[in-house]
């Protein structure tokens, strides 16, 4: 079975995002840039599959400018098989992406889709269930556990309140959540190795996708900033507070 | 501008996610609610009962007892042809099926709306609440999912909606429910609760975090919350989680004990009326949003707090 990984290069996570002066979205220049955590979450999640032979061959995707392939490379040392590039310096939208990923899912034919439940950058939270609405297949999202079991996949979900666990026919779609796993470091050698790996580099023409946004931003601002308050002595003036509350 | 607003539900009762929803849909035109389920017709007349409320779609079949997104979503998108604007609540429910119906619409969705600015413009928060984008819609209908904390609740009671029963797809084959293990507890949900009471890795422990933050969750009524360093540690479930990545709050009092503030944990909490801090980093950076601060060893702290309330 093959399995198909998108992977996004965002701001890297310990980054603290800048709001552009002129309102026009978030600073991106001279800042340093990593896989999405949640993507690679997806990575190490398809890694694991294929050790324990439920997995064939890995096929990492990213959609986004030419330095994307750096994320690409990082999926093949950690060990993916190959990868595709499909390039464009637009900011694309979840819907677009998910039509571009569903038209390499019709060539790939793969039996999994594993992607994180979300980016850290525009925190959108859509693009694994819309690819699963368009190919008509299931979809196990925000994945705590998941299990192949002969033509179909167990997937233990994180929800609100606890865990749900819901059994999909494969082909199925999979957005990770935390802890599904702690994804590893690749080593020096297979970063090495991983430089000798097929990446094919596409467009959206090339799949017939429009990547016109559907969504305008009119502008990007700072959050409400919060001020600091003040501090107490010791326990007593601290329920002096809570009393004051009107909370017990 | 007709909507149709997804009621979270568990074939019993109303979940209160949906309130907010009904607020911020009724900001945009009527107000449609969909409640799919089964035997849930105790739902639909809760619902139908939720001020503003004008018709109740009510899906009955076993396809739906679990929510299933595979099945409810066919059934919401066919439902949205006489409808303008899609909306569920930011809950992994509404998360899990809102995009499944924009895909069917052919519809780029807004996630995680925190206000209404018109008839298409919302704000949404990126970048896990470091920035915040003003967004258009150039789409002919909308998919919203709706932050509850940013929106007040709809009354309960007060509305009188008209029930119609709707039939859908039903099961589209492709997924089915294994089990559940949903928490029971007596205390107040996290995303609806006055207090919460939540703590960090500095609990040390399970036990430490129990022996702990219950006592004066317990004294407060509140709910408990913890930092994602507490529950990778493994002192609480995964569901206790607050932050970015877990659940979104804004009760009326949020006390942070052992709570560094990554910046993850503020963007879920930093919305509360009023924070209280209590960790012995004095340079920690819950103290930059904390309402008031108390720079102390939270094991002597908390347990004198407790019996001092």
């Amino acid at each position: 079975m093959k399995i198909l990984v998108p992977v996004k290069r965002v701001i890297d996570y310990n980054v603290k995002p800048r709001v552009k002066a002129d309102g026009t979205g978030v600073d991106l220049a001279n800042v340093k840039m990593s896989m999405n955590p949640f993507d690679e979450i997806a990575v190490e999640e398809a890694i694991r599959l294929k050790e324990k032979g439920a997995g064939t061959e890995i096929v990492a995707v990213s959609i986004g400018p030419a330095k994307a392939q750096e994320t690409l490379r990082t999926a093949l040392a950690m060990g993916a098989d190959r990868a595709i590039l499909v390039e464009t310096e637009e900011e694309v939208e979840p819907l677009a992406v998910a039509k571009i990923l569903k038209a390499i899912a019709d060539e790939e034919q793969p039996g999994l889709v594993i992607l994180g439940k979300q980016s850290i950058s525009d925190d959108s939270n859509q693009t694994g269930q819309m690819l699963a609405a368009l190919m008509g297949r299931p979809q196990g999202t925000f994945a705590n556990t998941v299990e192949v079991d002969g033509d179909s996949v167990v997937v233990k979900r994180e929800v609100d309140g606890g865990l749900q666990t819901v059994k999909l026919a494969l082909p199925a779609i999979v957005t990770t959540d935390l802890r599904l796993n702690e994804p590893r470091y690749a080593s020096l050698p297979n970063i090495m190795k991983a430089k000798q790996k097929p990446l094919a580099t596409k467009t959206a023409a090339d799949y017939g996708v429009d990547l016109t946004p559907r969504l305008k931003t009119l502008k990007v601002t700072e959050p409400a900033v919060r001020q600091a308050g003040v501090k107490v002595a010791d326990v007593a003036e601290l329920v002096e507070k809570i009393k004051a509350l009107g909370i017990a | 501008m007709k909507t149709l607003v997804l009621v979270e539900h568990d074939n019993t009762k109303v979940q209160d996610a949906t309130l907010a929803v009904v607020t911020a849909a009724s900001k945009l035109g009527e107000v449609h609610l969909l409640v799919a389920g089964h035997n849930c017709g105790a739902v639909a007349e809760a619902a139908a009962r939720i001020a503003g409320v004008g018709k109740v779609h009510v899906a009955d079949d076993a396809a739906y007892a679990n929510g299933l997104a595979e099945n409810v979503a066919p059934l919401a998108a066919a439902l949205m042809a006489d409808h303008d604007a899609f909306l569920a609540p930011a809950t992994t429910q509404g998360k899990n099926v809102a995009p499944r119906v924009a895909a069917h619409l052919d519809v780029m969705q807004i996630s995680e709306i925190l206000s209404v600015e018109g008839p298409k413009t919302f704000t949404r928060p990126i970048y896990a609440g470091n920035a915040i984008a003003t967004v258009e819609s150039t789409d002919a209908k909308l998919v919203i999912t709706v932050r509850g904390t940013a929106f007040e609740k709809a009354a309960t009671e007060g509305g009188s909606g008209t029930i119609e029963a709707v039939s859908g797809p039903g099961d589209a084959g492709t997924s089915s429910f294994v089990s559940s293990e949903i928490a029971k507890s007596e205390r107040p949900e996290l995303t609806s609760a006055k207090v919460i009471v939540s703590g960090g890795r500095a609990l040390k422990d399970a036990e430490t975090f129990e022996a702990t933050i219950t006592p004066l969750a317990d004294k407060l009524g509140a709910a408990i919350g913890a930092s994602r360093a507490a529950v990778d540690a493994g002192y609480v479930p995964n569901d206790y989680q607050v932050g970015q990545t877990g659940k979104i709050v804004a009760p009326e009092v949020y006390f942070a004990i052992g709570i560094s503030g990554a910046i993850q944990h503020l963007a879920g909490m930093k919305d509360s009326k009023v924070i209280i801090a209590i960790n012995k980093d004095e340079d920690a950076p819950i103290f930059q949003v904390a309402d008031v601060g108390l720079v102390t060893d939270l094991f002597t702290a908390v347990p004198e707090l407790t019996a001092a309330l």
